[in-house]
């Protein structure tokens, strides 16, 4: 594995460099995370707390599971134009089920018997929602964002394909000029930028998520955990076992 | 003209190509995930029986499938020694990430199973190999093939991104139209192919669910 | 098929002693429950017998061979055993639960099944259940299936732990009742691990105490147990109203009766068609009869009946139901006395007798119900 455009400092400054690319592939990813969060977290927060429209939910994120991430992206910018914002759209539509559904089943997971003493003491559904079962639906819907993370990351590489910046520039161009150091290079740093966004993320899942939800406090107690698998060592795990597929 | 006359042209011109790509796509997604079925056996077994190996086995498989497929693609050739083209890397990739889905539900569904249920199998005198089949397996299936049928779903629509580096799946509808200034027909055609082909390996999931697993569906009715 | 530990003990590496020394015979034939509190040992020395634990000191042996002399999952398939929740396949029908052992053995599935029917017939089980999965049967009959499918290939030995205490109390006495049938009618012998001191009472031939630490506190029979425990915390465990539980074991045949006529405490009893009505007081006002008891009752029974009485007098009744004589508080209070007496001086001629497993106690048998 020939390292050398890897390691050469060139490729480490200017408007071709990496942190340029580093910078334009984590803006594509945040920025359609962020948007894909706006839809899809709301929504999912209506249907898990009323459970109406269930069906939808799981019919999402089965059927975005099956979406060719590849496709998606040529399809959005056959239906518009050119441009980083069709990519941008297409980011959006591969983040959405899997966030969906998580908030889904997060919600879906609270013991409703937790939600009936809520709203026992005269709590608001609104306020049922954002203090009780959110707090308690964390770890999933956390898990569900580290899904679409892992998933948007994966995928931003394609907006080189389509003309577009972000760390996919140096395969594609490598693969164009047959230049095997460059696609290397481009390889380790998305792969290694990948395993870093993720751990992040889990690192995130364990601070924000109380003790009391995720096992960490009847651990320490010395007793047995109750509660399920550290979402840290669980690679983002969503509703199903494993996240959404990495694309591109 | 209008995109079904478009599509239809295209296939009437190309269906010779497209039913190819789609065979070989067939190919490209099934066999990772049979390799990896057929590993995570021993795997999900090894998880659960020694406890100590969960946590490095997990977080092994956890940062193997977070690297993005088309870096995993491209970084293979290289400690494989096989070149860029060939769809060994393609297969390779995606058995290491369907390896690491399915371990995890391989281990989890063993771990589901009443400890009192394979007490019992033990204490009327079934040998340790005899009743992982007869008793763990069968009721670690439901988990088991749920993790299936996410794998088999997910390497369905990665196979596409082989494409790109000239590999013949469904991807290459998506590369033609874009080759051909965004044509729409050709990625219409591979995307709803595409979400069909997955759409029909998971039917047949859950199909083969139903008839091994009966019991699952037999509601308490005192 | 008697069972025999052997200054059995079990020491697990992080220093628990769970069962401490235990030396103890399960007769032959007969039911002997291991009762205590929890993490007494009780469970632990029941899983020793079929090796689903190991002694890490002494022996213990079936029928005068030791139980590791043969491979374990062999000597398993020789074992009846049952569990709380039944611990059935949930993936296997009821019949194919019940033939598991059989088919283990290399009887044709066929075979195995036609013995399952009948087994699910024994355990009071319709047929029509046979095919349903465990998750469609209720507790009490899951927990039939589970006896069934120990008995399936005729063991003459059965290991039962908590088998009744996952299901409702009225559930559990109808099973209890079946049980004691069914041994009626099979003989095994039987080592029932239970923490319910009144069912180890009402089901044991035997009953072994156990305490805290895996001590073995006292092995007795239960009328021996209630009359005369070992020490404080075999008494604490037994519990209250030893003695008028004691009482279970005797039989109201004993008692004399006076004629149905004879006016108790100013009321005479009244009868219609020979069957007890009430008792009339001096203005004529009948007061409800509490009930009556026969000759096969237990002593219990009749002192129960003669507390709620409004004379202060239980009835007896023949088979038919028809008043045969009735039995004053004070003579019942007699019979107690004359045998409490006699049992002192059964006591004081054999005091070393008290613990002895297989003497059964001169003052009574069993007596079915409380």
């Amino acid at each position: 594995m020939n390292l050398d455009f890897l390691l050469d400092g060139a490729n480490w400054s200017g408007p071709d460099g990496f942190p340029q690319r580093i910078l334009e592939h984590l803006g594509y990813s945040a920025v359609s995370v962020v948007i894909a969060m706006i839809i899809a977290i709301p929504i999912g927060l209506l249907i898990g707390h009323t459970g109406r429209g269930a069906l939808l939910a799981i019919s999402l994120g089965n059927a975005g599971r099956a979406l060719p991430s590849l496709g998606v992206v040529i399809l959005a910018i056959a239906v518009s134009s050119v441009g980083l914002g069709p990519v941008i759209a297409a980011l959006v539509v591969l983040a959405v089920p899997p966030l969906l559904t998580a908030t889904y089943a997060g919600l879906r997971a609270v013991d409703p018997a937790v939600v009936d003493a809520a709203r026992g003491i005269g709590l608001r559904e609104s306020q049922i929602v954002a203090r009780v079962e959110v707090p308690i639906a964390l770890p999933v819907i956390l898990g569900g964002v580290r899904s679409a993370v892992l998933q948007v990351v994966s995928t931003a590489t394609l907006a080189a394909y389509v003309g577009q910046g972000g760390l996919g520039r140096y395969l594609f161009d490598g693969l164009a000029l047959r230049d095997y150091p460059r696609i290397v290079a481009g390889a380790v740093v998305l792969a290694v930028l990948a395993v870093i966004v993720d751990l992040l993320l889990a690192l995130v899942q364990r601070l924000t998520v109380s003790p009391g939800v995720d096992g960490r406090a009847a651990r320490a107690r010395g007793r047995g955990a109750v509660a399920a698998t550290d979402p840290a060592t669980v690679p983002a795990a969503g509703t199903d076992p494993a996240p959404a597929e990495t694309a591109a | 003209m209008s995109l079904p006359g478009d599509i239809a042209d295209y296939l009437s011109v190309n269906g010779e190509a497209v039913r190819d790509s789609l065979i070989q796509h067939l190919w490209l997604a099934l066999v990772p995930v049979v390799i990896a079925f057929v590993l995570s056996l021993p795997l999900g077994w090894a998880v659960v029986r020694f406890g100590w190996v969960r946590l490095p086995i997990l977080a092994v498989s956890s940062v193997v499938y977070t690297i993005p497929s088309l870096a995993l693609f491209l970084l293979l050739p290289g400690l494989l020694g096989t070149s860029i083209l060939d769809p060994l890397n393609v297969v390779v990739a995606l058995t290491v990430y369907s390896l690491s889905l399915l371990v995890r539900s391989t281990a989890d569904g063993l771990a589901s199973i009443d400890p009192a249920v394979v007490a019992s199998a033990t204490a009327m005198g079934y040998r340790p190999l005899r009743r992982w089949f007869a008793v763990e397996l069968p009721l670690a299936l439901p988990v088991v093939l749920a993790g299936l049928r996410v794998a088999t779903v997910a390497n369905v629509s990665m196979v596409s991104v082989a494409a790109l580096i000239g590999i013949d799946s469904l991807g290459q509808l998506f590369t033609r139209g874009f080759q051909l200034n965004f044509y729409a027909a050709p990625i219409v055609i591979g995307l709803v192919l595409s979400v069909v082909v997955a759409f029909v390996f998971d039917l047949a999931i859950v199909v083969a669910q139903r008839r091994l697993t009966p019991w699952t569906r037999a509601g308490a009715s005192r | 098929m008697a069972i025999e530990f052997d200054q059995v003990s079990k020491r697990y590496p992080d220093g628990t002693l769970a069962v401490d020394d235990l030396t103890l015979t399960a007769p032959s034939g007969a039911i002997t429950v291991f009762v205590g509190p929890s993490g007494c040992g009780k469970t632990t020395s029941l899983r020793m017998i079929n090796r689903m634990v190991d002694p890490t000191s002494g022996a213990i042996r079936i029928d005068g061979v030791d139980v590791t002399a043969q491979p374990a999952a062999q000597l398993r398939r020789r074992i009846g055993y049952v569990i709380q929740h039944a611990g059935l396949f949930p993936h296997r029908t009821v019949v194919d639960n019940v033939a598991t052992v059989p088919v283990l053995e290399g009887v044709s599935r066929a075979e195995a099944r036609k013995r399952a029917y009948e087994l699910l017939e024994r355990v009071g089980l319709s047929a029509a259940l046979a095919e349903r999965y465990p998750a469609q049967l209720s507790g009490g009959q899951q927990q039939r299936v589970g006896v069934a499918r120990a008995l399936a290939a005729d063991p003459p030995v059965m290991l039962m732990d908590e088998p009744f205490s996952a299901v409702d109390p009225v559930v559990r006495e109808s099973l209890q009742a079946e049980f004691l049938r069914l041994q009626g009618e099979l003989g095994k012998t039987i080592v029932m691990v239970t923490h319910d001191i009144d069912e180890a009472i009402k089901l044991g031939d035997h009953v072994a105490v156990f305490a805290e630490g895996g001590r073995l506190a006292q092995v007795a029979t239960p009328e021996q147990l209630l009359a005369a425990p070992a020490d404080d915390f075999v008494a604490g465990f037994v519990g209250r109203d030893r003695g008028y539980r004691g009482l279970s074991f005797a039989t109201a045949a004993e008692l004399s009766v006076e004629p149905a006529g004879t006016e108790v405490a100013g009321l005479t009893l009244v009868v219609d068609d020979g069957r007890p009505v009430g008792w009339r007081d001096g203005t004529g006002r009948v007061l409800a009869s509490a009930g009556a008891f026969t000759a096969a009752d237990t002593l219990r029974a009749a002192a129960d009946l003669a507390l709620l009485s409004p004379a202060g007098a239980a009835v007896r009744v023949g088979a038919d139901g028809r008043v045969d004589g009735i039995v004053r508080h004070a003579a019942i209070a007699e019979v107690i006395r004359r045998r409490q007496v006699e049992r002192i001086a059964v006591e004081g001629a054999g005091a070393d007798d008290r613990s002895d497993v297989e003497g059964s106690s001169e003052l009574g048998e069993r007596v079915s119900g409380a």
